[in-house]
């Protein structure tokens, strides 16, 4: 009887709390998404010939997300039935956000204006197992690019969909 | 030393090609982190000690990829990857690769 108290009052707390973090987790990745949109992510490997004199730097973001107690449980369910676990797909969209958010943040404060061939690099700490920390890490990567003086006062009109196109 | 995910440098030409540099290193977290993880697993959020513990031991396996690199007598490194693993609960590996090269 306790126990199913305990897990009651857990499912509870995880519920309440673990939807505050992640509405109030959501309101911050927007509102910094529309601060940082200046700083354009392209998944291209080759850069236009126009950026040509330009300074190269390695940028990086990464976080670590936990589960909540609630979306443990509901995700639990999920595996009797099948189907979508939508509670696992915010956590994890989530945590992509944040960590392309990082990176352009610190692609931002070197004065950057494209991170160039981003990549990521998603891994869980745990694999789930019974009494194990459940967390999912991402690891998003690119180069920055800065473009010369001249350029960066009438910068480049870059079509991401035909830079994508072009052969890597 | 320039590091960089891209398969060429703009503006400068290859002059020699070194071949694959690699660091990697493993990391676990002291008990303490682990029992504030453990509480935050019922409540859920980010877990900072671990993004840290995973940010320091990035950082130190690019120094140990550079610090190959230079050995060889390289002053650039392209195409960088990442990969993170898991090898035992609560140790993370990282391990950063790239191709040494020689910049005119």
């Amino acid at each position: 009887m306790i126990e199913l108290i305990i897990f009651v009052c857990l499912l509870l707390a995880g519920y309440v709390f673990g939807q505050m973090l992640e509405q109030s987790h959501y309101r911050s990745i927007l509102k910094r998404e529309s601060l940082l949109r200046n700083i354009s992510l392209i998944a291209s490997k080759k850069l236009p010939d126009e950026f040509t004199p330009c300074t190269t730097s390695l940028v990086a973001g990464n976080v670590v997300i936990s589960v909540d107690f609630f979306k443990k449980f509901v995700a639990g369910l999920r595996n009797l039935v099948g189907g979508r676990v939508t509670t696992y797909e915010s956590l994890i969209d989530r945590a992509r956000r944040e960590a392309l958010l990082r990176m352009r943040e610190e692609a931002g404060k070197l004065g950057a204006n494209y991170v160039f061939n981003v990549k990521m690099e998603t891994s869980s700490i745990s694999k789930g197992q019974r009494n194990t920390i459940g967390s999912v890490e991402v690891l998003a990567y690119g180069t920055a690019i800065k473009l010369a003086k001249d350029q960066s006062d009438n910068p480049v009109q870059v079509d991401p969909g035909m830079m994508n196109l072009r052969p890597g | 030393m320039l590091l960089t995910t891209l398969e060429y440098v703009p503006g400068k030409t290859i002059t020699r090609h070194l071949g694959l540099v690699q660091g990697s290193t493993v990391r676990a977290k002291h008990v303490g982190r682990d029992i504030m993880a453990g509480f935050k697993n019922v409540f859920g959020g980010e877990l900072k000690g671990y993004t840290e513990l995973l940010q320091e031991s990035r950082e130190e396996a690019i120094d140990r990829m550079k610090q190959q690199a230079q050995s060889i007598g390289a002053n650039a490194v392209l195409n960088i990857r990442f990969s993170t693993s898991s090898i035992t609960q609560g140790a993370s590996e990282l391990f950063a690769y790239g191709t040494a090269v020689v910049l005119e």
